[in-house]
C-alpha cells in the first residue's frame, strides 16, 4: 500500500510542477505584445532586447505574484477547512478576506486623502487586522452557532456587509489613485510591483512553511478535536496558530489581489482527490503548487479572453470554481444519504 | 510505581463552571476493569472526559500513576493514556491503517512520519482487534463495529498504560459487543493495562468489569465488586425502574407482570414454562405459576411475570400444604396450561395437579 501511494504522491507532485512551469512561461509569453518562447528566454537571462522591460516589470512580478497568492489563498482555505470541519470553509466565504479588504481600502483611502502613499508591509499589517476582526466575529459566532450550515452563512453575510462598504469607500474616494483602487477592488493581480513582490514573498513563505510544519498536528486535527488533544495536541495553542496563519495568508491575498473567489475551497479539494489523500504532509505543498497554477490560469483567460480589456480576476476564478464547490455539495449529501439507508 | 494506576481524589466535574458531579473518588489498578454505570444524563461521560482532561476539572485532582495530570505535559500524558470517545468524526480520505496509524502521534517527529517499527506497531495493534483484512479499506465505508475495532487499535498503538472508553459498544450489534469485549478482555490481562470505560449495558457490565462505579443524581452512589453491586435488587433503584424488573442472575430485563387475579395456572419447570409465562404476558393474561422448586431455571421469570408464583423450597420434597394452595389456585383459574412433556418420580406433584384440573387442562408443546 504505501509503495503505490508513494509514487501517486511523486507523480502528482511532478504533474503540478510542470503545469506550474507551463502556465508561468505562458503567462510570460502572452499578453498585449506576444512574445515568443526564445524572446523570453533572452529577456529573462540577459535582461536584454526589446521587451526586457515588459518582461521584468510586468509580467514577471504579476505572475510570481500570481503564485504566491494563489498558494496562499489555497493553503489558507486548507487551514480553515482543517479548523471548522467543514470542506467549504475558506477565506472568501467566511467573509475573512472580505475584511481584510475593508481594512486595506480604508487606510488606503485614508493615507490618500492626507497625500500619503500606503507601503507593502502597511497593506499587509491593515489586512491582517481586518482579517483578524472578520474571524473574530466568525469565531464568536461559531461559539453561538453550532451548526456549521448557519456559520457559513453568516460568514456570507459579514462578507457582504464588508464589501458593501468597501464599494462604498471606493466609490466616494477621490483620487487620481481611484482607477487603481478600482482595479484592485475588483480583484486583480495587475499592478503587482517588484516591491510588492519583495515584502509578500518572505511573509507569504514564512507563513507556509509555518503551515508545513504544523502537518502533524493537522492531521491528528482532522480525526476530531477530542481525538488529537487525547494524542497530545496542545489544542488551545494549534488553534490560534491556524488562525493567526491563515488570516495572514489571507490577509496578504486581499492586500494586493483584492477578491479572490473560490480558490479556497476548489483547489485544495481538487488537490485531495488528485493525490488520493488528505494527508496535510503532501496536501500543503500540494495546495501551494495547485493554487499557483490555478491562479496563473485564471489570471491568463482574465487578461487573453477580451483582451484588451482586463476581467476581474474573481470572474474566472468563480467560472472555474464555483461548480468545483457545488460537486463537493452534492457528494456530500450522496455520501450522507447513502449512510442514512 | 504508584498502586493505583489512576486515581482521583475530591474531583468535582461540570461544565461551564457549574459542578455536576462532586467529590469522585475513583481508583483503578493495572490490569483492571472500572466501569462506570448509572441512568442517562447521570454524569459518566462528564466523569470520563474530565479525567482525560476534554474537560477542565471543576476541583480536586486527577492522578495518573500517582503524578498529578494538570502539571504533566501533554505529550506525556498521550504516551500513558489513550480513549475511544464517542465523537464520530468522519476523516475523508483515510485508510483504516492510516486512522490506526494516528495513534502513533505521541511517538512520531516533528511531521509525523512513521518509522518502521512504527508500522510494525500499527499492524500488531490491527491484528490484536482482528482488522488486518481492514487496512487498506477506506474507513468511510466500513461498518459501524468494524470501525470501533480500528478506533480501538489506533488506541492501542498509542501504547497506553490505561485506556478510557465512552460507551464503546453502544451501537455495535450482539456479535460485535461480545467480540470488542472480549477483546478488551484480552487486552487487560496480556498487557496489564487498566481500562476505565462507562457502559450503557449493564448486563455486560456485571460480565465485563472488575470494578464498578454507579453514578445516580449527580453522585457516586455506590462503589464496588460486580457481585456487591448485582445484589439486593441495588439496580432497580439505581436506576429507578418503575415498571418491570431486572434480573441479576442472567442480567435481564423483564416487563412487569401482569396484576389482578390470575385467570391462567402455569404448570412448568427446567425452562419450559418460560415462552408461556412470555406469551401470556404479551397477550395481558394474569397469570400463577407452580409448583416451582425455588432453584427452578423458571422460578426468576415466573418470579418477574406471574401474579402469582407457588414455590417450594430447594432440594425439598413438595409438601401436601403447598399442593393444597396451588389446588386452591386452579379452582379460580379457567384454564390450566401443562408445559413439562413429562412427570418423572420428583414430579409427581404436578402430575397430580394435571389431574386436578381434568378438563381445564391443555397441554403446551414446543411448537404451540
Amino acid at each position: 500500500m504505501e509503495q503505490p501511494s508513494r509514487r501517486r504522491t511523486a507523480a502528482a507532485f511532478a504533474a503540478l510542477a510542470l503545469v506550474l512551469m507551463l502556465l508561468l512561461i505562458c503567462s510570460l509569453n502572452v499578453g498585449s505584445i506576444s512574445l515568443s518562447a526564445g524572446e523570453v528566454l533572452r529577456g529573462l537571462l540577459h535582461r536584454s532586447g526589446e521587451h526586457a522591460a515588459i518582461l521584468w516589470e510586468l509580467r514577471l512580478p504579476r505572475s510570481l505574484a500570481g503564485i504566491l497568492l494563489g498558494g496562499a489563498l489555497s493553503v489558507a482555505g486548507f487551514l480553515l477547512q482543517t479548523f471548522f470541519n467543514n470542506p467549504i470553509a475558506s477565506p472568501f466565504i467566511l467573509g475573512i478576506s472580505s475584511g481584510a479588504r475593508l481594512a486595506v481600502s480604508l487606510l488606503m483611502v485614508g493615507l490618500l486623502c492626507r497625500g500619503f502613499l500606503i507601503g507593502s508591509a502597511g497593506m499587509i499589517a491593515a489586512a491582517f487586522a481586518g482579517a483578524m476582526a472578520a474571524m473574530g466575529i466568525v469565531l464568536l459566532l461559531s461559539q453561538k452557532v453550532r451548526q456549521m450550515g448557519l456559520l457559513i452563512v453568516c460568514g456570507v453575510m459579514i462578507g457582504d456587509i464588508c464589501s458593501a462598504i468597501t464599494d462604498f469607500v471606493v466609490t466616494f474616494a477621490d483620487d487620481a489613485n481611484i482607477v487603481n483602487l478600482h482595479n484592485w477592488s475588483r480583484g486583480s493581480f495587475s499592478g503587482i510591483s517588484w516591491d510588492n513582490v519583495r515584502v509578500l514573498a518572505p511573509v507569504v513563505l514564512t507563513a507556509l512553511a509555518l503551515a508545513f510544519l504544523l502537518s502533524k498536528p493537522i492531521g491528528a486535527y482532522q480525526l476530531g478535536e477530542g481525538y488529537a488533544q487525547s494524542v497530545g495536541v496542545p489544542i488551545r495553542r494549534f488553534r490560534l496558530a491556524l488562525i493567526l496563519l491563515s488570516g495572514l495568508l489571507s490577509a496578504c491575498v486581499a492586500a494586493f489581489a483584492g477578491p479572490v473567489s473560490f480558490v479556497g475551497i476548489a483547489v485544495p479539494h481538487l488537490v485531495k482527490g488528485l493525490f488520493g489523500t488528505a494527508k496535510p504532509l503532501v496536501i500543503i505543498p500540494g495546495c501551494f503548487l495547485g493554487g499557483g497554477a490555478f491562479c496563473l490560469l485564471c489570471d491568463l483567460l482574465a487578461r487573453t479572453l477580451f483582451a484588451p480589456t482586463e476581467l476581474g480576476i474573481s470572474s474566472v476564478t468563480a467560472v472555474l470554481g464555483a461548480p468545483v464547490v457545488i460537486w463537493i455539495m452534492v457528494r456530500r449529501r450522496l455520501r450522507t444519504d447513502e449512510r442514512g439507508s | 510505581m504508584h498502586e493505583f494506576l489512576v486515581h482521583t481524589d475530591g474531583l468535582t466535574v461540570g461544565y461551564r463552571g457549574v459542578p455536576l458531579i462532586r467529590d469522585i473518588t475513583l481508583q483503578v489498578r493495572r490490569g483492571e476493569i472500572l466501569t462506570l454505570i448509572g441512568p442517562n444524563g447521570a454524569g459518566k461521560s462528564t466523569i470520563l472526559k474530565s479525567i482525560i482532561r476534554q474537560l477542565m476539572p471543576l476541583g480536586g485532582t486527577v492522578y495518573l500513576d500517582g503524578r498529578d495530570m494538570s502539571g504533566m505535559h501533554e505529550r506525556a500524558i498521550a504516551q500513558r493514556l489513550s480513549v475511544l470517545m464517542t465523537d464520530r468524526s468522519r476523516p475523508e480520505l483515510m485508510t483504516c491503517g492510516e486512522v490506526a496509524a494516528a495513534g502513533r502521534y505521541p511517538y512520531t517527529g516533528r511531521l509525523g512520519i512513521l518509522s518502521a517499527a512504527d508500522r510494525a506497531k500499527v499492524h500488531e495493534a490491527m491484528a490484536l482487534v482482528h482488522a488486518e483484512a481492514l487496512y487498506d479499506r477506506s474507513f468511510d465505508e466500513i461498518s459501524d463495529g468494524q470501525r470501533q475495532r480500528v478506533l480501538l487499535a489506533r488506541a492501542i498503538c498509542q501504547e497506553p498504560e490505561v485506556i478510557v472508553l465512552d460507551e464503546p459498544t453502544s451501537f455495535l450489534d450482539i456479535r460485535y459487543k461480545a467480540e470488542l469485549l472480549t477483546i478488551l478482555k484480552r487486552l487487560v490481562r496480556e498487557k496489564q493495562i487498566a481500562l476505565i470505560l462507562s457502559l450503557h449495558e449493564i448486563d455486560l457490565a456485571q460480565k465485563i468489569s472488575d470494578r464498578i462505579v454507579c453514578i445516580r443524581s449527580h453522585a457516586v452512589d455506590r462503589c464496588g465488586t460486580p457481585e456487591e453491586i448485582f445484589s439486593g435488587g441495588y439496580l432497580e433503584r439505581l436506576y429507578g425502574m418503575t415498571a418491570g424488573s431486572f434480573d441479576e442472575h442472567y442480567g435481564g430485563i423483564e416487563l412487569a407482570a401482569v396484576p389482578g387475579p390470575p385467570r391462567v395456572f402455569v404448570i412448568g419447570g427446567g425452562g419450559s414454562g418460560i415462552p408461556v409465562y412470555r406469551r401470556l404476558q404479551r397477550q395481558g393474561i394474569p397469570f400463577a405459576a407452580g409448583i416451582l422448586h425455588e432453584n427452578d431455571l423458571d422460578c426468576p421469570a415466573a418470579r418477574a411475570l406471574a401474579a402469582q408464583v407457588i414455590t417450594e423450597q430447594a432440594w425439598q420434597p413438595v409438601r401436601p400444604q403447598t399442593i393444597a394452595q396451588a389446588k386452591a389456585v386452579i379452582d379460580h383459574c379457567a384454564q390450566v396450561l401443562c408445559c413439562v412433556p413429562a412427570f418423572g418420580p420428583l414430579n409427581d406433584c404436578n402430575r397430580l395437579l394435571a389431574e386436578y384440573a381434568g378438563s381445564r387442562l391443555t397441554a403446551v408443546t414446543d411448537s404451540t
